[in-house]
């Protein structure tokens, strides 16, 4: 009984996704300027590490591929979570134009169907983009092919995707529901990809704490990394550490989770 | 044990002392912020059994759409019970979707992009309704509310009055047992208005669907509901017929009638007072009491008529009225 309703809940999802890629279809050129300037973008960030070794060939410890490598894993993790959640800070938006009313009337997810009703599939540029750059980072940092490293390639970007998603969800709500600000989910959210880009040892001492172990972030691209370069962490940190994302990323999500039916709960829709 | 509000005599919207209370925060000079509770509903109570038509309303700002938003599991209520078809509406709020039916005057649940009849597919998968009693429900709408000329056009472009009727069609396609509309002939033409009408009228017939109503337009009330709830301030302030609301203000009927030359006597019957003559023709307003059929037997002994005219008293007036003596009493919002 529960599994077919599983699965046509999946299947209904599906058909909302396949909507929103008609509706934006339907607006061409804007569609795929989006996707180029997508791309473009994700060029640029990459730029900024180019330049940075141009000018420093090894960078706290970590050659040109190997911080290629950290940069990758997070940002495809990064633009995943952004491709699927990144609508969620739109929140206000949905208030306003009553869409998280029409949402609250039907018999599915609030959350899932917010997301669904608002994908930006322009992003997809950037997933592909993140994809490109890890599969040339690998080759050049001469990543071992063992099942273990496979194994670590596919889920690293996944464990990075539900990470920043729950992060994307956490900090929206509650920017949304109790600070009134955008500005806190922005410094988390892309604050987050900036410090999970780079290898951790470029940070300071307090800062890189807060971010890697206090937040978190370490796990996403870092510690993983270093088992794949099968390199010892110039910090000291025991390398099993690189398998552990997968428990962080269930725990973020499962707070991210509570904030969220919280948030829904105090939801007060608008007077007109 | 049947409490599930699928059969006769249980009541399928039942509210006890429900409130909404909105913490509002109000400056006080440059930076301080007082933090202030407005109630927008302080303690309705409700009763809708199954196939009412019920008339909800009140002035600006009564209260009634965060009424229906808390009916509808959108808002979680500060106070007080409610069910609706046995559940409790925020806890419940997926079960309850699925037999009820919103629309939300001025939004859309519509998709914007899409030609209308893919809302309606999509709304049919999501309300995993069998294809069969979908094309049913759709193809009576189509013709009653005459959707087939833009069932192809992408809903950005339709008219505001062909949108409220797709929205409509939208709200009813998984067959709800409750229907909720908020101003459903907002903004609409005389003949767009007719037609929601005529609709609701049906619907309202068969007796299976319950329908709750807010609008502004009286028309609309006095076409479709037999029972009115007034509300004011967040409060009901009357709950029955519209009869009643008359007999409470005294609202009156009048009969005009002309006669071939000015009658010489006048009839003398309780509950009715001449109210004007102009030549041939008199004026009288009839009591609630009094009956039309009597005066008029009397007058046609009185001399010969030319033309005669019942008119029914306005519920504008009484409406008016009601709001007006509501409006006196000292605001119960900022205790
Ligand atoms: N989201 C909100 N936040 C704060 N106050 C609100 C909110 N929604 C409604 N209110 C207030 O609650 C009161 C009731 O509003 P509501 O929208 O229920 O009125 P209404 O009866 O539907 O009025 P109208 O006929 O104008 O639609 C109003 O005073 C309104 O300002
Ligand atoms: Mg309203």
């Amino acid at each position: 009984m529960a599994e077919p309703a599983a699965a046509s809940t999946a299947a209904i999802y599906r058909r909302l996704v396949a909507a929103q890629v008609r509706s934006q279809l339907s607006y061409r050129v804007s569609f795929v300027l989006d996707l180029v300037s997508n791309v473009v973008f994700l060029g640029a960030d990459l730029l900024t590490v180019l330049v940075v070794f141009h000018r420093v060939p090894v960078l706290a410890g970590f050659s040109l591929a190997d911080t290629l490598l950290v940069f990758g894993l997070a940002s495809l993790g990064f633009s995943l979570a952004e491709l699927i959640v990144g609508s969620i800070d739109h929140m206000q938006r949905h208030v306003r134009t009553g869409l998280l009313d029409a949402v609250l009337i039907r018999p599915l997810g609030v959350l899932w169907q917010l997301l669904v009703l608002d994908v930006g599939l322009r992003r997809v540029g950037r997933v592909c983009s993140g994809l490109v750059l890890l599969a040339i980072a690998v080759r050049l940092a001469e990543v071992a092919v063992t099942p273990a490293n496979l194994l670590l390639l596919v889920i690293t970007p996944v464990v990075g995707a539900v990470f920043f998603g729950a992060v994307f969800v956490a900090t929206a709500t509650v920017a949304f529901w109790w600070v009134d600000s955008g500005e806190l989910s922005a410094a988390l959210t892309h604050g987050g990809r900036d410090f999970t880009s780079y290898p951790m040892t470029v940070f300071g001492g307090w800062f890189r704490r807060l971010f890697a172990f206090g937040l978190g972030f370490g796990f996403i691209a870092y510690y993983p990394a270093l088992i794949l370069l099968d390199r010892p962490d110039p910090l000291g940190a025991p390398a099993w550490l690189g398998w552990c994302g997968p428990l962080l990323a269930a725990a973020a999500a499962t707070l991210a989770g509570l904030i969220w039916r919280t948030g829904v709960r105090h939801y007060r829709s608008t007077g007109s | 044990m049947n409490t599930d509000g699928r059969h006769g005599g249980v009541n399928v919207i039942e509210a006890h002392g429900l409130r909404k209370d909105f913490t509002v925060r109000v400056r006080k000079g440059l930076l301080r912020r007082e933090r202030r509770d407005v109630a927008a509903v302080d303690g309705v109570d409700l009763a809708v059994q199954r196939g009412e038509l019920l008339g909800y309303l009140g002035p600006n700002g009564a209260g009634k759409s965060t009424t229906l938003k808390m009916l509808t599991g959108v808002l979680h209520p500060s106070g007080g019970r409610v069910s609706v078809c046995g559940l409790t509406p925020v806890p419940q709020r997926i079960l309850l979707a699925r037999r009820i039916g919103v629309v939300f005057g001025q939004r859309s649940q519509l998709w914007w992009d899409l030609p209308l009849r893919d809302s309606y597919e999509l709304l049919r998968h999501i309300y995993r309704v069998p294809a069969a009693e979908h094309a049913a429900r759709l193809r009576r709408c189509r013709d009653l509310l005459e959707l087939d000329p833009f069932l192809d056009t992408p809903v950005r472009q339709l008219s505001l009055g062909q949108r409220m009727r797709g929205e409509l069609t939208a709200a009813l396609l998984h067959g709800p047992e409750v229907l909720f509309l908020d101003e459903p002939t907002i903004g609409l033409d005389v003949v767009s208005k007719q037609a929601v009408r005529g609709f609701l009228a049906e619907l309202g017939q068969t007796g299976d669907t319950t329908i709750v109503l807010t609008t502004h337009d009286l028309a609309d009330i006095e076409r479709l509901c037999r029972r009115i709830v007034v509300i004011d301030h967040g409060r009901v302030v009357h709950d029955g017929g519209i009869d009643a609301l008359h007999a409470r203000y005294g609202s009156q009927r009048r009969v005009t009638v002309d006669f071939d030359t000015a009658p010489a006597a006048l009839p003398d019957l309780p509950g009715v007072h001449l109210e004007a003559t102009t030549g041939p023709r008199l004026t009288f307003t009839l009591d609630n009491s009094a009956s039309v059929g009597t005066l008029i037997s009397t007058l046609t002994t009185l001399g010969s008529l030319r033309d005669l005219s019942v008119t029914e008293p306005e519920i504008e007036e009484v409406i008016a009225r009601l709001y007006r003596s509501e409006g006196r009493a000292p605001s119960p919002r900022f205790p």
